[in-house]
């Protein structure tokens, strides 16, 4: 029977064929259209470290200004002041922490002829590497130790040890970095965490930082700030000191609490400490306290684009054009059909027959129109990589796996026979009589 | 006319017609917000940076050896910047428009720390600042030398004197009618500062921000090793000026990086990236709906003209003329488009008051209904004149066979 069908199938689509061709690229279209856009979500949109989701926290406090909040409606900051930061970080009482923050340095590679480049950087701390799961290509992170001690070492990411070493296992060479010679404890291996959670302040989708160093020794040497400062009290004295000491934030604090009770405890432990703070006369806005999981937390600072949900809106109802096109065309094609149908029913075949073989035909051009779609959506993702040239992690668009390609088969499937219930459904209600008076 | 009797043959089959309504009202929803969005997009992108943005650049020169002497190169380099043939002005600033990054500060009307009132996008510049913007001043003046002292000389941390752009000016003194020239507002707590000139038009360096076009200069040096130095040139030199200076710079002190060399066209189609790609994709889902929805309108009339030659050669055989035929489809086509066509209209109007909830967006603009109507009617009707004159040439005689 299945043969059958697909030979009646095939003979129905080749006896029209542009029209035929028509319905397959409609779909394809309209396929195209919503796998692309959704495919730029996903990416967009996507956990890059979902596996450990329910152990890692952003830490917020609200250290703003008493007569106006943050942002509205009453949103603690999105980063931490160095008072803050400093001393939930030395209580150390998360199973694991880190503070952090972007800095710019000037790398002089060593030879006469090589030219020192600027390169951003990352302020940070040892557990920075094992919390976010950092894979190295060579060597590891520093030793906790080094925190404390301001020990000149630094991780280098493997673009940056190709530049400068010739892509060679570097741990325990020296690099010059403004003047001051570090040394190498390892170089991280491929990594690109899209959206950048750990640092979403400056743009959510740039690429990590290519050179890792103490968060103490930055501090210390002052190096310069990569990222955004906000404040909104007066220093009180001058100079950099005053700065440490201010109300601005520009650091960034996460924690790793390994159940839900160690999440609750440290919760209390926050408000205890703001509570503390607000008896010296800091902290004037109302307890606000937020620890946000890595999907909360890009979820807070909206990192997807409200364009892509238009477009994403744009495009489904793209898709139901293509299938009302669809719906149109293959209705019309029964109804030309009628006499033909009114045959095969006079002759004996059940509706139930009739409705599996227009069905069956539907699934055919649905399947086509899938496959099609396929390569619509490639040449969409390269057209949107074209749009985009300049942002880097559009380039890595064109990654369309398995489940990608069966999700725009069954989309395309689904939407296909869908499209024929209508037709199909007035077709096998024909009364074969009068189609078949006239002959 | 024939309206008549061809929407009562109509009425006899009620589907298809209501698909291909629906088909053209959900087209022309699209339409509409599409094009919408494009104007939203490509008004935006014509807002004027108040720069002269044709013969500007910019680059940036970071010293990295330990205790540089920044005042001195600053000066050194500003001299040799200011000596070049080609070079009208010259200023170290911390950032220019359209970069997306800079310094906003937020404004108070009276002293003390409190809620601000406004906000603004700082521009730290010298006496040449005005000039090497290329802005146009409408009120007051222009920087005396004498008032732009470098930030390390004093205790001060806010100069008394600021120039300041028409639209923060009016944000800041809502209730003004101008002249905003010798008004006073303050920085943090109790840091007064007199606005000694406006200038026209001046943007934030942050072209997504509501307040875009608040921004001022603020008349001080800054002694630091990562200076910006932006460049304006007479017509027809900056490209050649770039590489000349690149050059020149990076060999007048070998303990500093020249980078970051852009072009204000490049800062701008890299600021308004998002914005150039939105309208492309755009047109091309326009163009593409339309292209397949007029298919679909083809190949529909096709089959409604096929199935119906017998009943079209009877009405020959019975005296209908060629172009009675014709507009019988025409009017066909023409009936049902006004029907997606209204349909369309509510549906456009429904999907863009959730849109401009949703996502901000601004509300469209009454024209573009009527327009998307009048193409969606061009393309019915092309679409339909193929079929219509095929079905004007079936012969008569078709009406005495009986298949």
């Amino acid at each position: 029977m299945f043969r059958y069908y697909l030979k009646l199938g095939s003979l129905s689509i080749r006896a029209n064929p542009m029209l035929s061709f028509l319905m397959v690229a409609a779909i394809a279209i309209g396929i195209g259209a919503c796998m692309t856009i959704m495919t730029v979500k996903h990416v967009m949109s996507g956990n890059p470290i979902e596996h450990k989701n329910d152990q890692l926290y952003h830490v917020q406090v609200d250290n703003w200004n008493p007569d106006d909040p943050y942002e509205d409606p009453d949103l603690p900051p999105e980063q931490m002041t160095y008072l803050d930061a400093k001393a939930l970080f030395d209580a150390s009482r998360a199973f694991r922490q880190t503070k952090s923050y972007k800095i710019s340095r000037v790398v002089q590679p060593d030879g006469d002829d090589a030219r020192p480049f600027q390169t951003d950087g990352r302020a940070t701390t040892a557990d920075f590497f094992p919390m976010f799961d950092v894979p190295f290509q060579y060597g590891s992170g520093w030793d906790n130790s080094a925190d404390a001690t301001e020990e000149r070492v630094a991780v280098l990411s493997r673009e940056l040890n190709e530049q400068v070493f010739g892509g060679e296992n570097s741990v325990g060479r020296i690099l010059t970095i403004n003047g001051e010679s570090f040394r190498v404890s390892g170089v991280i291996d491929e990594w690109n965490p899209v959206p950048k959670f750990f640092d979403l302040n400056n743009n959510p989708y740039e690429k990590p930082e290519s050179l890792y160093l103490p968060f103490s020794l930055a501090v210390a040497g002052k190096f310069d700030r990569g990222g955004n400062t906000s404040c909104w009290k007066p220093f009180e004295g001058e100079g950099f000191e005053a700065f440490l000491a201010s109300e601005c934030i520009w650091i960034q604090m996460w924690v790793e609490l390994q159940d839900e009770s160690a999440k609750a405890d440290y919760m209390q432990f926050l408000d205890a400490y703001v509570e503390e703070q607000k008896l010296l006369g800091r902290f004037p806005r109302p307890l606000n306290n937020r620890l946000y999981n890595p999907a909360e937390w890009m979820d807070y600072q909206e990192v997807v684009d409200d364009d892509v949900d238009v477009l994403l809106g744009l495009a489904v109802l793209f898709l139901v054009v293509c299938l009302l096109n669809t719906i149109g065309l293959l209705l019309a094609k029964s109804m030309r059909r009628a006499k033909d149908t009114s045959l095969r029913r006079a002759l004996g075949a059940s509706k139930l027959e009739l409705f599996k073989q227009h069905i069956f035909e539907a699934g055919i051009i649905g399947v086509a129109g899938g496959l099609l779609g396929i390569a619509m959506t490639w040449l969409g993702l390269r057209g949107i990589e074209n749009l985009y040239v300049e942002y880097d992690f559009i380039q890595h668009l064109v990654r369309m796996d398995w489940s990608m390609i069966s999700l725009a088969v069954v989309l395309a499937v689904t939407s296909a026979v869908g499209a024929a219930l209508y037709p199909t459904w007035r077709t096998c209600n024909i009364t074969p009589a009068t189609h078949l008076r006239l002959q | 006319m024939e309206i008549g009797p061809i929407w009562r043959a109509m009425m006899r089959s009620k589907g298809g017609y209501i698909l291909i309504a629906l088909q053209i009202a959900v087209t022309m929803a699209i339409m509409v917000n599409a094009i919408a969005i494009m104007q939203e997009r490509g008004s935006r992108m014509a807002r004027p940076s108040g720069l002269d943005e044709a013969n500007t650049f910019a680059f940036v020169s970071v010293g990295f050896a330990p205790d540089m002497n920044n005042k001195a190169l600053i000066n050194e380099d500003l001299d040799t910047l200011r000596n070049l043939p080609g070079v009208k002005h010259v200023t170290a600033s911390n950032s220019f428009p359209l970069r997306q990054g800079g310094w906003s500060e937020g404004l108070h009307r009276e002293p003390g720390v409190g809620k601000s009132v406004s906000s603004s996008a700082i521009y730290f510049v010298d006496e040449h600042g005005l000039d090497t913007f290329g802005l146009e001043l409408i009120d007051g003046e222009n920087f005396a030398p004498e008032q732009v002292g470098w930030d390390s000389d004093t205790d001060d941390p806010w100069p008394a004197t600021v120039i300041v752009s028409q639209a923060l000016g009016e944000h800041l003194f809502p209730d003004h009618e101008g002249p905003y020239v010798g008004k006073t507002f303050y920085f943090n707590d109790d840091n007064p500062a007199k606005i000694v000139g406006v200038v026209k038009t001046l943007q934030s360096p942050w072209q997504g921000w509501a307040g875009v076009e608040r921004a001022m200069l603020v008349p001080q040096r800054r002694d630091s090793e990562f200076v910006r130095y932006i460049v304006r040139t007479e017509p027809g030199y900056r490209d050649e000026l770039m590489v000349q200076v690149e050059e020149l710079l990076a060999s007048s002190n070998k303990d500093r990086i020249i980078r970051h060399m852009v072009t204000m066209d490049e800062v701008r189609k890299l600021a308004y990236l998002g914005d150039a790609a939105m309208i492309k994709i755009l047109t091309f889902v326009v163009a593409l709906l339309t292209a397949i929805t007029g298919l679909g309108l083809v190949g529909l009339a096709s089959f409604s003209v096929a199935r119906r030659t017998r009943q079209i050669g009877i009405r020959r055989a019975l005296g209908a003329t060629k172009a009675a035929i014709v507009r019988h489809f025409m009017l066909e086509n023409f009936v049902i488009s006004s029907i997606g066509i209204v349909a369309g209209g509510g549906l456009a109007v429904g999907l863009n008051i959730f849109m401009v909830q949703a996502f901000s967006l601004t509300p469209l603009a009454w024209y573009v209904i009527p327009i998307a109507m009048v193409v969606l009617w061009i393309v019915g009707q092309l679409a339909v004149a193929g079929p219509a004159r095929k079905a004007s040439n079936i012969s008569p005689a078709i009406a005495t066979r009986s298949v």
